[in-house]
């Protein structure tokens, strides 16, 4: 992250797959590096399996919390359909993660509408820096499908440069004790994609 | 020390650390964690009122008594809490009171997208707009101290982005010492004509020191630039001018009303192009023209919804002079635009398990008229259940039932009121009370899932607890049902279709009022989860039970699945199999 430029950072999902946690993780990592930080996130009826959509700004002075179309320089997608809905906040020569998971909205189940196919290489072929990673199987094999969140900020923060060390006191800090040792092993896992 | 805290924590923060000793209100999206927040602090007396009019009575009560009040609401719950409001304009206060109106541009979870400054103008109030967390909490101790300088309630005025955003805050101690002693004074407090009268001259005068005030005070200030454009901004959009026009001069207004007309002045006469940003209504811009200055603001930006950085730099390229002032790069290209193909859409849905679900299909098929009201059973009024035909505003589904009555007598007997638990206390206690007196004979489903789901789970006074989690009376709904003057009460199992169905059909079809109970926790509210169901061979495809629109059942290929893991066994759709293909799992005969 150079001087003086803000780094914006947009998680979207849907509601329930534990995108806040991410983005505390990666506010307590800024405020560690000595960045100014914003955080949106809009929760109104989030629980109830609508999309989320979490805003993540940090650099030395940062004035709004949004995040304008065009603008995001990484996009962590926890699911394919939001990974599209979501792929035009993308800056030219961004990075997009995306969660190769999808989870059918309610006009899909009712058959009214169509999961679009192909998703992920519709997105690679105008993004080239498209990683697309099973967190949900990582996660399971870590022993916690919910681990899955933890798994995609393994990803992102070794993708984004911030010290592994950093990263691990910052789950130390946000994270139940009980699930500690489960979400360091999905940090770890996530961590270590080939990307 | 810092802490990034966002908009709610940080107001709850700052009623702590300015010395805030109670607190009063009713939950409401964008305003509800700052109660939560502020529960946790010592010395601080916070709780959940019935309704937002009772949490500012409260307030009213322990500001006039000398303590320091924190009253928060959403934008329309100052509807409600609009007729003290207007009066204690007049008695003012003793310890001050700040009211917080969260409002919703954009209506991220809202039924309308008021703009509640004309709220303050109407009453006379002053109002205080942040733009992130620090002024959050500073101007509850702004608000404060104006309130016992000026004797006036103030609003502090809030929007979605201010609200749920986090940002630094500087974390200071408490002032203790804000108690002060209760004073009679009748002609003061005791608002008969004869001493109203003199109270409106006090509050007319009291307007003019708030605009004198307003020229100095501290949240009012110019921020000299270039002097080619000149932006008049509050709230959150100052954040946004000054990340799309850097450069430009701004007159930051944190107090918008009264205006510092001098410094508003002052301002216009030295700006080569003079605008005004805000969401919603032209409030400070009327204001302005009112001065006879000439500014541009809603002959470029929306009256509708929220207004965004992209917005404001297209609209100000389009017309300035100055393109050069414009930060660009805002509006540069992104990767890529997902034009050609159609993306669903994601609305929220019941959760699985959801105890809403059974009343909205049982109603649903029996094809009645509902009058629904605000909560999370409204995503009964969404496919497949469609089950709703009006949601005006909390409360207003018994009422609007009796109207549909008196409208259209033959309408009896298909019409039926749908409201939860916690919007019955709030506000629909009054029509049910209206249905008895005036003889309908309407019936009205309480939908009781023992918290207020849809603001994220506040108990409220049917749930037998309060804020602070302590046990409390817990209201007997059929006791104050019947007190009201319904004979014909019912209780029934949210998860029994057979018996819904039964009842509901019976009771709308009876010449005497009645309400149905219908019990059960709300699904996110249980711990302890019961065996989900499975579907056997025995599936004759016919698909019954997609009809709930439970998103754990989905069909794959051409037969129906259920998602165990999303499974909460409530079993509504073994209910509804004709085959009996779905069993409970380990109930089975596999
Ligand atoms: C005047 C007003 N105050 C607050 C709200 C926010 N709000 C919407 S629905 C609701 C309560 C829902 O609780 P309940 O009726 O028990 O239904 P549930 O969500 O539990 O199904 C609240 C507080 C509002 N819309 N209007
Ligand atoms: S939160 Fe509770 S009341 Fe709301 S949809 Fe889910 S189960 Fe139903
Ligand atoms: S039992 Fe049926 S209706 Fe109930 S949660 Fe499970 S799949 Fe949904």
């Amino acid at each position: 992250m150079s001087n003086g430029k803000v780094t914006n950072i947009l998680i979207v999902g849907v509601g329930g797959q534990g995108t806040i946690l991410a983005s505390r993780i990666l506010s307590y990592l800024a405020l560690e590096e000595g960045h100014d930080v914003k955080v949106s996130e809009i929760h109104g009826m989030a629980q109830r399996g609508g999309s989320v959509v979490t805003q993540v700004r940090m650099g030395e002075k940062v004035y709004s919390p949004l995040i304008s179309e065009g603008q995001a320089d990484v996009i962590l997608a926890f699911e394919r359909l939001e990974a599209l809905r979501w792929v035009h906040y993308l800056k030219k020569d961004g990075t997009i993660i995306i969660n190769d998971q999808a989870i059918d909205p309610v006009p899909v189940i009712l058959g009214l509408q169509e999961y679009p196919s192909g998703i992920i290489d519709r997105i690679k072929g105008k993004v080239p820096d498209t990683i697309a990673v099973n967190a949900l199987q990582i996660a399971e094999e870590c022993g916690n499908a919910k681990a899955s969140n933890v798994v995609l900020m393994g990803v992102l923060a070794r993708k984004m440069g911030f010290g592994k060390e950093k990263c691990i006191r910052a789950l130390e800090a946000k994270v139940p004790a009980k699930f500690l040792e489960l979400n360091k092993n999905a940090f770890e896992k996530g961590w270590n994609v080939q990307v | 020390m810092k802490e990034l805290l966002t908009g709610n924590e940080a107001i709850a923060r700052g009623a702590y650390e300015f010395g805030v000793r109670v607190a009063a209100a009713y939950p409401g999206t964008p305003s509800t964690e700052i109660l939560e927040n502020l529960v946790n602090y010592p010395g601080v007396y916070a709780q959940w009122s019935p309704n937002e009019k009772v949490a500012l009575e409260v307030g009213l009560g322990a500001a006039i008594g000398g303590a320091r009040t924190l009253v928060t609401m959403k934008h329309v719950g100052v509807n409600v809490a609009a007729d003290p409001l207007f009066t204690l304009a007049y008695t003012g206060v003793n310890a001050g009171l700040v009211l917080v109106s969260a409002d919703d541009p954009g209506m991220h979870s809202s039924q309308n997208e008021q703009d509640n400054r004309n709220y303050a103008k109407f009453a006379k109030i002053p109002v205080l707009e942040p733009s992130n967390s620090q002024e959050a909490k500073d101007m509850v101790g702004l608000g404060l101290e104006m309130s016992e300088q000026f004797d006036t309630p103030v609003m502090l005025r809030t929007t979605t982005r201010v609200n749920h955003s986090q940002s630094f805050v500087e974390i200071g101690e408490r002032i203790d010492d804000t108690a002060k002693p209760y004073v009679k004074n009748s002609r003061k407090y005791v608002m008969v004509p004869a001493h109203a009268r003199g109270r409106h001259v006090v509050v007319e005068e009291r307007r003019g020191k708030l605009a004198e005030y307003a020229e100095s005070c501290p949240v009012n200030r110019i921020e000299w630039a270039d002097r080619k454009i000149g932006i008049i901004a509050s709230g959150i959009i100052y954040e946004y001018v000054k990340e799309v026009i850097p450069e430009a001069s701004i007159l930051k207004l944190g107090m918008t009303f009264p205006l510092p007309e001098k410094l508003i002045r002052e301002f216009a006469a030295q700006v080569e192009e003079l605008y005004v940003i805000e969401e919603l209504e032209p409030f400070l811009e009327d204001q302005v023209r009112l001065m006879g200055i000439e500014i541009t603001g809603k002959q470029l930006f929306p009256r509708i919804g929220e207004v965004s950085q992209k917005i404001i730099a297209e609209k100000i390229l389009a017309v300035t002079g100055h393109r050069d002032l414009v930060n660009q790069s805002i509006l540069a290209a992104g990767a890529a635009e997902e034009k050609d193909v159609q993306i669903p859409v994601r609305p929220p849905v019941m959760c699985p398990g959801c105890p809403h679900r059974g009343v909205f299909y049982t109603i649903s098929q029996l094809k009645m008229i509902v009058t629904g009201d605000i909560g999370c059973y409204t995503l009964g009024s969404l496919p497949p259940l469609e089950a709703m035909d009006t949601c005006i505003c909390m409360g207003a589904s018994v009422g609007a039932a009796l109207g549909m009555e008196k409208a259209h007598p033959e309408m009896h007997g298909k019409v039926v009121a749908v409201i939860g638990d916690s919007t019955f206390m709030h506000s629909g206690i009054t029509g049910l009370l209206d249905v008895a007196y005036n003889r309908g004979a309407t019936t009205t489903i309480i939908l009781d899932n023992s918290t207020t789901a849809m603001t994220g789970h506040q108990d409220h006074a049917a749930t037998g607890k309060t804020l602070s989690k302590e046990i409390t009376n817990q209201v007997d709904l059929v006791a104050l049902v019947k007190a009201l003057g319904i004979n014909q009460v019912q209780i029934v199992d949210a998860f029994d279709l057979k018996k819904l169905k039964t009842i509901i059909s019976e009771e709308a079809a009876a010449d005497e009022p009645s309400v149905i109970i219908v019990k059960r926790p709300c699904a996110l509210l249980i711990k302890e989860r019961t065996a989900p169901y499975t579907i056997d061979e025995n599936c004759i495809n016919c698909k019954k039970c997609m009809k709930l629109g439970c998103p754990a059942l989905s069909v794959q290929g051409d037969a129906v699945v259920v998602n165990t893991a999303l499974c909460t066994g409530c079993g509504l759709c073994s209910q509804l199999c004709p085959s009996g293909a779905l069993k409970k799992e380990g109930e089975g005969n596999e």
